[in-house]
C-alpha cells in the first residue's frame, strides 16, 4: 500500500513537528484543544455558507422556471392569435433559459454533495473532539513523563490527522462554494440588465405585443357592441358629429 | 490496520484483507505515475470500493492514527500528486 503509506505519513510528520514545538506534551494537549474547538467552528461556518450558496441557487432557480413558464404560456397566446412568429421568438428565449437551468440544477446537486460530506464531517470531527477532551484530562491527571508520551502521541496523531483531512475537505468545499457564487453573482447580473427574461418586470416586448392584439380585439369587441345599443336609424356619422359639437358648446 | 479515506472516516482492515488489496494498490501508484487522471480514478474507485467492503467503520470516539491514508474519490490525479509534493497539501495541525 505505497500511496496510502506515504500520504499517512506524511499527516504522521506533521504531527510530529507540531508535538516536537513544545517541550512539555501536556501544553501540546492543550493547545491543540484550543485549535480542535476553533477548526471545528469553521467547519460549522462553513457547513452554514455551503448551505446559504445552495439556497440562492434554488431561488435562481425558482427565477428562471417562472420565466420559462411565463414564455411558454405567451408562446401559447402567440398561437391563438395567429403570431407564430411571436411564438417562435418566446419558445427561443425559454430553450436558452433551460439551458441555463439544466447547468445550474448540475451544480446544485453538486452543492447538495459538498453540503452533506462537510456536515458528516462536522459530526466526525466533534465526536473525535469529545474524544479527546476526555483523554486528554485523563492524561493529565495521571502524567509521568515516560509513560504519557506514547499516550499523547497517539491521541495527538489521532486528532491531528482529522484535523487535517477536515481542513482538505472545507477547503475544497470553499473553493467550489466560491466558484459558484461567481457565477450567481454573474447570473444575477443578467437578471438585472434584463438579458434573461425577467418575470419581476412589469412587462417585456412579446408581452407587450400579445397585450397589443388583446386590446385590438377588445376595442372591436365594444365597437360592436356600442354599435348594438344604438337606436336603430340613430346609428349615422351626422348624429354623432352632433351630439359631440353640442358637448362641445355645453363646456364653453 | 487503521485506513482513513480522506473526507469519509476510517476503517479497521484485517492484515489478510490488506494482501488482497495490494494488486489494486499497485494499480492505483502506477496510475498516479502515469498522472491519467481516468486511469487513476478507475484504479481508486476499484480501491476504496474493496476498503469499504473489507474494513468495518471505526466508531465515533476512537481516536486512533491511520496506518494506511487513502484520497477520496473526487480527488483529481493533480490534487494527489500535489499532496505527495514538497509543500504537501495538508494543513499544519496546531
Amino acid at each position: 500500500m505505497g500511496l496510502a503509506k506515504r500520504i499517512s505519513l506524511l499527516f504522521k510528520t506533521k504531527a510530529n513537528a507540531a508535538l516536537d514545538k513544545r517541550e512539555d506534551p501536556r501544553q501540546t494537549l492543550d493547545y491543540s484543544y484550543t485549535k480542535q474547538l476553533e477548526l471545528l467552528q469553521q467547519v460549522r461556518r462553513g457547513v452554514a455558507d455551503v448551505a446559504t450558496s445552495r439556497k440562492r441557487l434554488e431561488v435562481q432557480m425558482g427565477q428562471l422556471q417562472t420565466s420559462a413558464d411565463k414564455l411558454d404560456g405567451q408562446a401559447r397566446a402567440a398561437l391563438q392569435a395567429g403570431r407564430e412568429d411571436l411564438a417562435r421568438e418566446a419558445l427561443t428565449r425559454k430553450s436558452g433559459l433551460q439551458g441555463q437551468l439544466q447547468e445550474l440544477k448540475a451544480q446544485h446537486t453538486q452543492l447538495d454533495a459538498e453540503e452533506a460530506k462537510l456536515t458528516q464531517a462536522a459530526q466526525r470531527l466533534q465526536a473525535k473532539v469529545e474524544s479527546f477532551r476526555t483523554r486528554k484530562e485523563t492524561i493529565k491527571a495521571t502524567y509521568s513523563a515516560a509513560e504519557a508520551q506514547t499516550r499523547i502521541n497517539e491521541a495527538f496523531s489521532g486528532i491531528s490527522e482529522e484535523m487535517g483531512d477536515v481542513g482538505l475537505a472545507m477547503q475544497r468545499a470553499e473553493d467550489k462554494t466560491a466558484a459558484m457564487q461567481a457565477r450567481a453573482g454573474a447570473l444575477d447580473e443578467l437578471l438585472a440588465s434584463g438579458a434573461l427574461d425577467d418575470p419581476t418586470r412589469p412587462r417585456d416586448d412579446i408581452q407587450a405585443q400579445l397585450d397589443a392584439i388583446g386590446a385590438d380585439s377588445q376595442v372591436e369587441l365594444e365597437l360592436a357592441k356600442l354599435k348594438g345599443e344604438l337606436p336603430a336609424g340613430q346609428g349615422g356619422a351626422g348624429d354623432a358629429q352632433r351630439q359631440i359639437e353640442g358637448t362641445g358648446e355645453q363646456a364653453k | 490496520m487503521i485506513v482513513r479515506i480522506m473526507g469519509e472516516g476510517q476503517v479497521r482492515l484485517d492484515d489478510s484483507a490488506l494482501e488482497r488489496l495490494q494488486p489494486l494498490d499497485d494499480a492505483l501508484e502506477a496510475a498516479i505515475e502515469s498522472g491519467d487522471d481516468e486511469r487513476f480514478r478507475a484504479a481508486l474507485v476499484e480501491l476504496l470500493g474493496a476498503v469499504r467492503a473489507e474494513g468495518s467503520p471505526l466508531a465515533g470516539d476512537e481516536l486512533l492514527p491511520s496506518d494506511l491514508v487513502l484520497p477520496d474519490a473526487d480527488a483529481h490525479v493533480d490534487d494527489v500528486r500535489a499532496l505527495l509534493g514538497d509543500e504537501g497539501l495538508i494543513p499544519d495541525p496546531s
